[in-house]
């Protein structure tokens, strides 16, 4: 094994070692704590664990791949919303009525279109004005929330349509319509950061951006590129969502953007960026549920699954330094 | 001057000029909007948010962030209240006021002595603080059994020498933080800390204590505005700070300090604090929902932090390719 | 080799910064297949000719010449497509890349729908590393390698491409004597298949052993070309600096005191073992040896930035424990670190803070800054070390290095220490502040101060020591006496060939 292997590897599979101690401790203790006769890890229990693991989820994935370009988006839980409202929305305009359900696709494409478009603003300031990505959705974020309000002031949006919400609780091979986008989206986000020219620069722009600059990779387009698919994947994530519950209300999705950073963090992927791997973020994801469901399971109040989340989040941070630290004779510093 | 001079006044003061032309704008459009009257309303209602960015600001400047101070708010006003009928509010402030410097004093040791992520950190503690809070409160809402005969109404809702106490509290303590981030030797060391953390090591500061003393300052402060915000309302529910750590990172970026440490003032906080303020106020004196106010500052902020950088780089847009 | 032409040649190239003249009129010619120094002090205009050739700044005027055509450079990408090929002196990879990918950074082969084509990337890595005898593959992490191995993927870049010309910017500063022999063996390797060679380097010993002429720049000018094998040192020397650098060895003239600093078995992990020496007041201690010795991690440790694992310091024959710069300070031990910028001074502060942070706590009037008392440190230090600035209320970061470097001497001297240590001092400062700094530490020592000096520069160890530590590879090897001391056997007892010291 080659130097730094191991450690890596720990890292790597930290992870998945930690949903299976989730698995066990709530299974056991659930024997003797919980509430319901069923087993925790019922398969559907499991099979609805990852059906609500999906909204924030399929945010995470666009949310590493901005991370590893070396920004954030704080502004996913208002574009999220924001695709929400349009999606609900425009299947009651008057010019879509004739359409019957073949408005659908069209609510659809409009919500996708709106959530990519809002991204694309974001990643087109970072790139132009060079202002910092934080400040940038940070701003966004309130900004975007704004419009959502405006759209329809305090009030919530809803339409309920019947053959909207019957595919969304279909299931397919056993599982639920927003795992399938969940799993499709993981997938496919997984090809493009490992298989595509774009997804290899994003590495390199996040990992040592004035190398990259110097080799001619232009830093402006990637970020861009990838702050537009978070945007979609914001979006996406309110179209399997709503497309069941069929109603929002204007401060749906706030904190979603802490959830899903958590997540990622989670996973491992570096707050600098260059480095974070697709497969840890949908771990990542999977140990957050779990353990929402895990501690419900076992009759904890919900409110204590903030605590006992946020306590992880910087356990794992604790840790990982641990891991990294180079023994007494370091540099104080 | 120069045409590149005014262009970089311009680009300096740009935060200021637009302000006064907010200003402007919205005397025009509502003369009531200079009235003494309305101003002090507009100071008092900043006020919470505006104590609550003065500790952030040293946290800022030390070069780290505070994604916690909204959910340890209203952790702050949620504990003042149970305990006021519990023990009395003469006890229930120094015991509320102990808790929340505990909990700063844990987050100054995880960045401090421990040396994490502040971003992670707080974000972390945001969570976990609204789970403390839920638990202790079990998800109710808290009210003062007897809200007319207390004393306690007094941080939020008393008068001395005609000005409303809030906003006595936000500037007397505005006032004595300035001082000490501008005149004292821990002042100094706060900016060395974040102008250049090494440097300051080197230097033979204890980077770890300056950096716990920020995380102690700015949870002091959220106690202090969680008083005000429950003598104001005598009731809170448990998600009453939620959100404002981003609008008092807003705040602080409006004033021009900068995200990575080492420059920013409490005169240019309170300023960045103001103008949220007189905007959201002259907004809703012209007729506008509460919201608008969300998408102007989005404008502003953008712009004031990209003013700023163009003025220091010397160009507007950004050379990334 | 005249009647050929050159590979890349720069004609009159100005390039102008507000308020600085980087380049004025540089001019030189590299011919292929040979091996041309370039060489000139820090500021002299190397970096901002290799930014001008490899597009990064365009010049204001001028002509890059490669082979017969003139060429502009667009970016460093078109640079590289021309042929032209740059080494950094900091690595420019991205650590989570492997190597394949890193070597083809910002040109990784594509099949359809923006796919990474990794059979042709791999195998054409292959063919690259082959070349290069290296013991790592196309699939290794970056990251995962040294430094030595770090260099050679970047040297696999240059060899992408139908190189013309291939710069080297001071490749040698962190490479074992082993890796050195490699990386000389690649460079005759591209030597023989006709590319010119640009050697960016300060050491004489490389720059005589490798090239074939010697281009100098100074203060951004073209100060002439000379054929290594009809020159020597101190021609070199005279044309980077324009007169002759008085190096002469500095007789002591003072009486030496006792011992103020003494180290006994001090080790710390791999970094260096079983050190021993003192220092005594009135005496230049110096350390030399090659980066990576162990002579910095020493000085960290004397000043509370690393616990040693083994051995003990003693001041004034009482053993202390320094666990912080805070207790160094208190034990009057002061250390001028090696980097200026990142560890010396708080650049965004004005002057005045920057000289008194470490003693902002004791100058206090009531609970605040006593700024006038500040102000009349800054402005004495300013007067004793000449400090040329419009007043205190600078900021640092706009002060030349030689200034800065002072400011930081400065803040050490206020505090009044028993030892002082300076690591590199004169590391990017121009020659004139240089020969200040030099005689400061001179009369330091004079005025009963115990100062150290870590050097990678042999000249100045010579110059301002009154006795020399030769350390090689995290061992002290020999104490050399200004008597004893000669060029011949520091070069040996640094580079591990000889030495009698503690290290068998």
């Amino acid at each position: 094994m080659q130097p730094g292997t191991l450690s890596t590897f720990l890292k790597r599979g930290a992870i998945w070692g930690f949903i299976v101690l989730e698995l066990i401790f709530f299974s056991i203790a659930g024997e003797f704590m919980s509430l319901s006769d069923n087993a925790f890890m019922d398969l559907d229990n499991m099979l609805l664990l990852l059906k609500q693991s999906a909204p924030i989820g399929i945010i995470a994935m666009g949310m590493t791949i901005v991370m590893i370009n070396g920004n954030i988006d704080l502004s996913v839980g208002a574009i999220y919303a924001i695709s929400a409202i349009i999606l609900l929305d425009s299947m009651t305009w008057p010019i879509f009525g004739a359409l019957g359900d073949g408005a659908i696709p069209i609510a659809w494409l409009l919500a996708l279109a709106v959530g990519t478009a809002l991204g694309a603003l974001n990643g087109l300031i970072v790139w132009k004005t060079g202002v910092d990505a934080f400040i940038v959705t940070l701003g966004a974020m309130l900004g975007y929330r704004g419009l959502v309000f405006m759209y329809n002031g305090e009030q919530p949006t809803s339409h309920l349509n019947w053959t909207l919400v019957d595919f969304a609780e279909a299931q397919f091979l056993g599982l639920h319509t927003a795992t399938w986008f969940l799993l499709l989206v993981t997938a496919a986000i997984w090809f493009l950061m490992n298989k595509t020219v774009h997804g290899r620069n994003a590495y390199a722009i996040g990992d040592n951006r004035e190398a990259a600059v110097n080799a001619g990779i232009r830093v402006g387009p990637h970020m861009m590129i990838n702050f537009m698919i978070i945007g979609f994947l914001a979006a996406l994530s309110a179209v399997v969502f709503y497309s069941e519950s069929g109603s929002v209300n204007p401060n749906d999705g706030e904190l979603y953007e802490l959830w899903v950073i958590t997540a990622v963090v989670l996973g491992g992927t570096k707050l600098t960026g260059g480095a974070g791997s697709i497969i840890s973020t949908f771990g990542g994801v999977l140990a957050i549920q779990l353990l929402r469901k895990g501690l419900s399971h076992i009759g904890a109040d919900t409110e204590t699954v903030n605590l006992v989340i946020g306590l992880i989040l910087i356990a794992v941070l604790f840790l990982d330094r641990q891991l990294n630290i180079k023994g007494k004779e370091e540099l104080k510093v | 001057m120069s045409k590149q001079e005014i262009g970089s006044f311009l680009a300096k003061q740009g935060i200021l000029i637009a302000f006064a032309v907010f200003m402007i704008g919205f005397t025009l459009a509502n003369s009531r909007f200079l009235d003494p009257d309305n101003v002090m309303g507009v100071i008092r209602s900043s006020a919470i948010l505006g104590v609550m960015a003065l500790g952030v600001t040293f946290v800022v400047i030390s070069g780290n962030l505070d994604l916690s101070v909204g959910s340890m708010m209203s952790f702050s006003t949620i504990v003042v209240l149970d305990l006021h009928d519990k023990i009395g509010p003469a006890l229930a402030i120094p015991a509320m006021f102990a808790m929340t410097l505990c909990l700063g004093a844990f987050i100054g040791f995880l960045v401090g002595y421990l040396k994490l992520n502040s971003l992670i950190v707080t974000l972390g503690m945001l969570s976990a603080i609204h789970g403390l809070t839920l638990t202790y409160s079990g998800g109710q809402n808290m009210d003062i059994a007897d809200k007319e005969g207390t004393w306690f109404s007094v941080f939020g809702q008393g008068d001395a020498l005609g000005i409303p106490v809030p906003i006595l509290i936000f500037l007397g303590l505005a006032a004595f933080l300035g001082i000490m981030l501008s005149k004292t030797p821990f002042g100094r060391k706060v900016y060395a800390v974040g102008g250049n953390g090494t440097a300051a090591t080197f230097s033979g500061i204890r980077r770890a204590r300056v950096v716990f003393m920020c995380y102690l300052m700015s949870s002091f402060c959220v106690a202090t505005a969680g008083l005000i915000q429950a003598s104001r309302s005598l009731g809170s529910q448990n998600t009453v700070g939620q959100g404002l750590e981003l609008e008092v990172l807003a705040a602080i970026i409006l004033g021009g300090a900068s995200l990575l440490g080492g420059s920013g003032t409490i005169f240019k906080t309170v300023i960045g604090v103001l103008i949220l303020g007189f905007i959201q106020n002259g907004l809703l004196l012209v007729g506008l929902q509460f919201y608008v106010q969300y998408v102007v500052t989005w404008v502003i902020i953008i712009l004031a932090v990209w003013l700023d950088i163009a003025a220091k780089r010397g160009r507007l847009w950004s050379p990334i390719a | 080799m005249t009647d050929q032409q050159p590979a890349l040649r720069l004609e009159g190239i100005v390039k102008t910064f507000p308020g600085v003249r980087a380049l004025d009129n540089v001019s030189f010619a590299v011919m292929p297949g040979e091996v041309h120094a370039l060489m000139g002090e820090n500021g002299a205009g190397k970096s901002t000719s290799m930014k001008v050739l490899g597009g990064i700044y365009q010049p204001d005027e001028g002509t890059i010449y490669v082979g017969e055509k003139p060429t502009v450079m667009h970016s460093p990408l078109d640079a590289k497509a021309k042929g032209i090929v740059f080494i950094h002196q900091e690595l420019s990879l991205a650590e989570e890349l492997s190597v394949a990918e890193n070597i083809y950074l910002g040109e990784l082969p594509k099949k359809r729908f923006g796919l990474v084509d990794w059979d042709t990337l791999y195998a054409r890595t292959d063919k690259i590393l082959e070349k290069l005898k290296v013991s790592f593959n196309a699939k290794t992490r970056v990251g995962d390698l040294s430094i030595a191995n770090q260099q050679m993927v970047e040297i696999a870049r240059a060899l992408t491409v139908d190189a013309k010309a291939v710069f080297f910017d001071e490749p040698t500063a962190s490479l074992t004597d082993a890796e050195k022999v490699v990386l000389f063996e690649v460079i005759a390797d591209l030597q023989k298949q006709g590319v010119g060679i640009v050697y960016i380097s300060h050491r004489m010993e490389e720059i005589f052993k490798i090239t074939d002429r010697i281009s100098v720049l100074r203060d951004g000018q073209y100060r002439g070309t000379l054929n290594t094998r009809e020159t020597n040192e101190e021609e070199v020397t005279q044309l980077m600096i324009g007169r002759k650098l008085d190096l002469s060895r500095s007789a002591l003239t003072h009486e030496v005191g006792d011992v103020a600093l003494e180290v006994r078995g001090l080790s710390c992990g791999d970094l260096y073992r079983d050190v021993d020496f003192e220092v005594r007041r009135g005496e230049v201690l110096g350390f030399y040896g090659l980066v990576g010795a162990g002579r910095t991690e020493i000085a960290e440790t004397l000043f509370g930035l690393r616990d040693p694992s083994a051995g003990k310091i003693l001041m004034d024959g009482q053993e202390v424990r320094i666990h912080s710069p805070a207790d160094a300070i208190a034990r009057g031990i002061s250390l001028v670190p090696e980097d200026r910028k990142g560890q010396g001074l708080v650049l965004g502060m004005n002057c005045r803070d920057n000289m008194t942070l470490p003693q902002v706590d004791d100058l206090k009037a009531g609970p605040f800054v006593a700024e006038g008392a500040e102000v009349s440190i800054f402005d004495q230090y300013r007067d004793k070390l000449d400090i040329r600035t419009p007043g205190w209320k600078q900021t640092v970061g706009n002060l030349s290095g030689g200034n800065q470097q002072k400011i930081v001497i400065g803040k050490w001297l206020s505090m009044h220490p028993s030892v002082l240590i300076v690591d590199e001092p004169t590391r990017g400062i121009d020659v004139g502040s240089k020969s200040e700094i030099h005689n400061l530490l001179r009369e330091l020592a004079s005025q009963g101060y115990a100062v150290i000096v870590i050097s990678s520069e042999m000249p100045e160890v010579l110059h301002v020591a009154d006795r020399i530590v030769a350390m090689f590879n995290g061992r002290v090897m020999r104490t050399f006496t200004s008597e004893e001391v000669t060029e011949d056997n520091l070069i040996q007892a640094i580079s591990g060939l000889s030495g009698d010291g503690q290290a068998a």
